[in-house]
């Protein structure tokens, strides 16, 4: 199928939320305050409603074609998800307006709509319904779908006695049988084990082949590079690029040095510190050679994490324990500072810093874990994600194929051959 | 794909999952109509067409409701029972102690053919009112006409209905109590306590997510209803005029003597009926403009 007429365009869209809304924990409106608030102070209160919004979305125009793969990156709170939300009609925009053509199917996650107390064959049907797909469809594609998830044994038990990874695969089954004119993905490959990512992303690649649309919100760079033709870079909930995805990424990272370098990449914890039992973590921060908060590095660049924490009693042994992970959860090394050796630390603040050598992780999320601890003695603060980074560029496997590399760490090493 | 489609082509009523009667989907995509997501303002009732296009959704989730519900059979079966035999038990009680005229029934046929449609309006309105925030999961994941949700979901009240109306005879038949020739109009009343719950139970749905406080007061003010409503005496014993067209704009009362008359023969409801026939289509409207309302931004509240 070759390349048609636009199925997504969308103009001027903007999203205003009632930062009550996009925090719901805080805020709940009850229908006693809203009588009180609209008998009492209703000019007040709708002036002070309008001070507490905020633009998720603002001014968003783009046009996607038939048969385009388009990758939407950006930071965490850039607008990604709300402007899927809207083109899949789960909310509608403040202002603006986008004309969608055609069968739109959306995976804002997997498993929706997933009941336990059915059977593995009972959700498939729910599912697929819930995913827009009709009984016949599901009928048709059944089978494949149990093989795609490896299930056939378990088909009549329900899924609450399924294991995770069972519960993934059949969710993520289920999914890639959906075959709308346009797809419209959210994050939902940062699921399961390697394994299955790979599947998963395979499967993507296939959908993309076969001449469907695909708008695909990501972090890992490395897919929107293999799989997307082109790319949006949204921040601050406007575009901020539209162009090839190898220069969208290439902007997005070039760009995350600098402005978004002040959010991303640290995390900090207010005067008072995070509090565990003596002693209190201030902030943690993922930091360039030049010294600055980061959220993107190349692969090549040497990546230093430095914590900062203080200690409210004198402590014997301290061990500050840093873990990097991958935003899958697996394990990429683990590592330690030499304070384990019987130093003594009276009160006051410190800093530890890690510098983690370039050339050696890989392309893709990973999460920064601490914990403290007395080895041997007691845990101080246990074990916790605080801030991720990703990895992206050029590589370091030693190929000049821009082809997703496997792989928890990829690390430079010696090659050589000779001809005997 | 590649023949752009008319801006005559513009349609905002599309069905996106199921593109027309025909039977293949995806080559449809030329042919298929256009959706405008924009934000819409005004009073408006949801888009019914649209709803009825997904009815395969709507049935799924119905039928998962029931299966879950039913999927321990005896439990699911005893509490469709229990529920208006212990409220028969205890009203025949309240009633010999309190001399409470049943006008010559046995009590126990009296107020357990009068718990049915109360049971069926109660149950069906708890349910419905309930629904969106039961569904968070999916409302905010997925799009689908949201009306589809409540009603859906009230849909297990109408089966524990039959089972129970099934007791029901077999009290009947130990009472030897006969039952009445017009009780082929049944489903006409099963309807509109069905209707009735609907009515309210959409706009609670909606209520229920705007304000967080309503799910508390709701089932406080279903209690007081019943009482209200002609289940535990007789509507024979509301006198005066105006006082019968008073219990009729409770339109649940209507209901409630009219099961009592097909299914016994006892006085058939006359005006009361009619007043509260024309309270449920009001109320029924009235909730689906508010429940649109709501629908536009209802994955922001949840």
């Amino acid at each position: 199928m070759t390349m048609g007429g636009a199925v997504i365009r969308a103009s001027h869209l903007g999203k205003r939320y009632r930062l009550g809304d996009a925090d719901r924990a805080v805020h709940f409106e009850t229908l006693r305050e809203s009588l009180v608030s609209w008998v009492s102070l209703r000019h007040n209160a709708r002036v002070a409603a309008d001070a507490n919004t905020i633009w998720a979305l603002k001014d968003v125009s783009f046009e996607v074609r038939s048969g385009e793969v388009v990758g939407i990156i950006g930071h965490n709170g850039a607008g990604k998800s709300t402007l899927l939300k809207i083109l899949s009609r789960i909310t509608e925009p403040t202002e603006g307006e986008a004309e969608i053509r055609g069968r739109v199917g959306s995976l804002l996650e997997v498993g929706t709509g997933f009941h336990p107390e059915l059977t593995g064959r009972e959700n498939v049907y729910l599912n697929g319904a819930i995913l827009g797909m009709r009984r016949t469809e599901i009928a048709l594609k059944f089978d494949e779908i149990v093989s795609f998830a490896e299930i056939e044994a378990f088909l009549d038990t329900a899924v609450k006695h399924y294991s995770t990874g069972m519960y993934m695969r059949l969710a993520f089954a289920v999914a890639a049988h959906l075959e709308p004119d346009t797809l419209i993905v959210d994050e939902i490959l940062a699921v399961g084990d390697a394994a299955f990512q790979k599947k998963c992303l395979g499967k993507m690649g296939d959908v993309a082949r076969h001449g469907r649309t695909v708008l695909f919100v990501s972090h890992n760079l490395g897919a929107v590079r293999s799989l997307c033709s082109r790319a949006v870079v949204l921040g601050g909930g406007m575009v901020q690029f539209d162009g090839r995805a190898d220069e969208a990424i290439a902007y997005y990272l070039a760009n995350s040095a600098t402005a978004a370098g002040e959010r991303d990449g640290q995390v900090r914890f207010g005067p008072a510190g995070l509090e565990f039992a003596d002693l209190r973590l201030h902030g943690i921060r993922v930091l360039d050679d030049a010294g600055q908060a980061r959220a993107l590095f190349d692969a090549t660049e040497p990546i230093r994490v430095e914590i900062e924490y203080e200690v409210m009693v004198t402590l014997r042994g301290i061990r500050t324990v840093l873990l990097i992970s991958t935003q899958e959860g697996e394990l990429a090394f683990q590592s330690t500072d030499h304070l384990a050796r019987d130093a003594e630390q009276p009160p006051g603040r410190y800093t530890t810093v890690c510098t983690v050598p370039g050339a050696l992780l890989n392309r893709r999320m990973y999460l920064v874990e601490l914990s403290f601890e007395i080895p041997g003695v007691r845990m101080l603060a246990p074990r916790r994600p605080y801030v991720s980074f990703a990895v992206s560029g050029g590589g370091n496997h030693g190929s000049t194929f821009p082809e997703p590399w496997p792989g928890v760490v990829c690390p430079s090493l010696n090659w050589v051959t000779k001809r005997l | 794909m590649s023949a752009e489609p008319s801006v005559d082509e513009r349609e905002t009523r599309l069905d996106r999952k199921h593109p027309a009667p025909r039977k293949e989907a995806p080559e449809s995509a030329q042919t298929s109509r256009v959706v405008i997501v924009r934000a819409e303002r005004g009073w408006q009732l949801p888009d019914l067409f649209e709803a009825w296009q997904y009815r395969e959704l709507f049935w799924v989730l119905a039928t998962r409701d029931i299966k879950v519900r039913y999927k321990q059979t005896v439990l699911g079966i005893g509490w469709a029972i229990v529920q208006p035999l212990f409220t028969m038990i205890l009203f025949t009680m309240i009633s010999r102690f309190g001399n409470i005229s049943t006008d010559g029934m046995p009590p126990e046929v009296f107020y357990y053919c009068g718990m049915l449609p109360w049971l069926l309006f109660a149950n069906s309105l708890s349910t419905a009112g309930n629904s969106l925030l039961a569904s968070q999961h999916l409302i905010t994941k997925v799009y689908f006409p949201r009306l589809i949700v409540p009603v859906a979901s009230a849909i297990t009240a109408l089966i524990d209905f039959a089972i129970a109306f099934v007791v029901l005879l077999m009290i009947m038949l130990f009472y030897r109590v006969p039952p009445a020739p017009q009780i082929v109009l049944l489903p006409a009343f099963v309807a509109m306590a069905f209707l009735a719950a609907l009515g309210f139970g959409i706009g609670l749905s909606a209520l229920n997510v705007q304000f967080r406080d309503v799910r508390h007061v709701a089932p406080f003010v279903t209690q007081l209803w019943l009482f209200c409503t002609p289940v535990l005496y007789s509507s024979t014993s509301v006198h005066g005029g105006w006082k019968a067209v008073l219990l009729g704009l409770n339109p649940i009362s209507g209901v409630v003597e009219g099961v009592r008359w097909c299914v016994l023969g006892r006085p058939a409801p006359g005006a009361p009926l009619a007043v509260s026939t024309a309270t449920i289509l009001v109320v029924l409207i009235a909730s689906l403009g508010y429940f649109n309302r709501v629908e536009r931004t209802l994955a922001d509240r949840l």
